[in-house]
């Protein structure tokens, strides 16, 4: 018998019944009616799948969904507000940060979770001591985001949205 | 993928317990921040019938030790242990070999004993068309003729010349880290550079833990502390890529002559490669490029090089002078 659990998603409680061997990927889209996130690579190369889970960005591919009972996770279709466009998605659209729109949703995620580990202090291989900067360089961005692919090469866009959003929000 | 049964462990010993349901070898395997395990499982490598989830298990905190070592517990995060404070302060090198490897998003969910536990990038191992003495001993090795671009030139047998993937463990395996380990049989601490296997003529086995063994915790010891040190990962794409060849390096140069060194090479080996010839032949002498290169040619005098992999033996001749010369004269740990 499969087991039923139970996943909090963009602030709502999700019982659902389940095999131990379906991803949180595939959970969100067949299950739980979410195909927002995507499923590019389905072996963490991509970043499509990215997702929030705690505020911390994840490949949801390699995540299996019983593993995440008790996290509170949130996709792409949890980052507006009311109606009202996370600045993050509203950027991309305003500098074309997208071609075929099928990274996108892991690209904005990641970059939500990327600006929260930028202003967090976390170190890069580009910068040792991100506390001290008050930069997000390009060099900086681009390794950060390095785990997101778009093969559209929307990169210059997405690079201008995830730079508009940062200098808007700055401290 | 197969389906499995599926439970989660809240301590140590009930995750112990649970393992020794499927006691063999391949029936029942820890499941930690499942960036390998679970691709190795999609691809059918992996065909556990049991997994146990261990990362609710308490072991996700970095605390300091009476000796003054600093214990990392196996479930913390790669990302956040290369965020940690005392680790910046005291063992920069580990915190720059993790942030060369893999994405933000991948760090996140790896752990620390999962990083140790991870299985070769081989082109063959992943293909299971191919033919892979480590997947299905003695079946053959078609590395050995094939493409061979990635793979290992020092330590390698007849049946496997397969890396280990791992830029964190090449930090470990250079400040000389001690793996916890416990089991039904008790606990056991093992040296970091004990803890990963040559293949010789079992190339299926990774490591050196035993079936229902779990890794606690790694120990960084307080003499490797506050070393000069730098950590140069060398790849195809300047960011998300295995590596090439890498360079973990420490150095401690004082009144001319070097007195403390550790080097250890990735990329090159079934295992972390700690680089013990040339921290030998270097111990007491002068820190000059002339010396540097004789060390590292040293090193890699033993190595076998396949059709596309020879260039690996340049490039770490090369980057093991490079980072030691950087560091003699004071650059390198600024990166």
């Amino acid at each position: 018998m499969n087991p039923s659990i139970s996943l909090n998603v963009n602030g709502l409680k999700r019982v659902l019944v389940i095999e131990a061997r379906v991803s949180l990927l595939d959970a969100l889209r067949d299950h739980l009616g979410l195909p927002g996130t995507k499923k590019g690579c389905a072996q963490g190369a991509c970043g499509a799948c990215t997702v929030l889970v705690d505020g911390e960005r994840i490949n949801s591919c390699l995540a299996l969904a019983m593993q995440y009972e008790g996290r509170e996770i949130v996709t792409i279709e949890g980052l507006a507000d009311s109606g009202v466009l996370h600045p993050m998605q509203q950027a991309f659209i305003e500098h074309d940060g997208f071609q075929c729109g099928y990274c996108t949703p892991g690209q904005i995620c990641s970059a939500v979770g990327m600006l929260s580990e930028f202003r967090s202090g976390a170190p890069s291989a580009v910068t040792e001591n991100a506390a001290a900067s008050d930069q997000l360089t390009d060099a900086e961005l681009r390794e950060r985001m390095s785990g997101n692919l778009c093969r559209c090469g929307a990169y210059i866009g997405i690079r201008e949205a995830i730079q508009q959003v940062y200098g808007a929000t700055k401290p | 993928m197969n389906n499995f049964t599926f439970s989660r462990a809240t301590d140590t010993s009930s995750a112990l317990k649970l393992i020794s349901r499927n006691p063999e070898h391949g029936t029942a395997r820890f499941l930690a921040g499942g960036t390998n395990l679970i691709d190795l499982m999609r691809e059918g490598i992996e065909q556990p019938q049991s997994l146990v989830d261990i990362t609710l298990l308490p072991l996700s905190e970095v605390q300091q030790l009476p000796d003054g070592d600093l214990r990392v517990g196996a479930m913390v995060r790669n990302s956040h242990l290369a965020a940690n404070a005392l680790v910046r302060e005291r063992y920069p090198l580990l915190s720059q070999a993790i942030l060369t490897g893999a994405s933000a998003q991948l760090r996140n969910m790896a752990t620390t004993g999962g990083n140790l536990m991870q299985r070769t990038r081989c082109y063959y191992f992943y293909d299971g068309a191919a033919l892979c003495n480590k997947r299905a001993p003695g079946s053959g090795c078609d590395a050995m003729e094939g493409f061979n671009r990635i793979h290992a030139i020092l330590g390698t047998s007849p049946q496997c010349i397969a890396t280990h993937p791992s830029d964190m463990c090449v930090a470990l395996a250079a400040l000389d880290a001690i793996v916890n380990i416990t089991g039904s049989s008790g606990e056991r601490r093992v040296a970091f550079t004990d803890f990963h296997r040559l293949p010789g003529d079992t190339p299926e086995l990774d490591t050196n833990l035993q079936p229902g063994e779990l890794i606690t915790s790694i120990d960084l010891p307080a003499s490797s502390a506050g070393l000069h040190s730098s950590y140069r990962k060398v790849r195809d794409r300047a960011s998300y890529a295995f590596a090439l060849v890498s360079v973990a390096a420490a150095l401690k140069v004082d009144g001319g002559v070097i007195r403390e060194i550790r080097l250890a090479l990735g990329g090159v080996s079934h295992k972390p490669w700690r680089a013990s010839v040339a921290e030998d032949l270097l111990r007491g002498k002068a820190p000059t490029p002339d010396n540097f290169a004789a060390a590292a040619a040293a090193e890699l005098a033993p190595a076998i090089p396949r059709r596309d992999n020879a260039f690996k033996v340049e490039l770490a001749k090369r980057t093991i002078a490079l980072v030691l010369s950087e560091l003699a004269s004071g650059e390198g740990a600024a990166r």
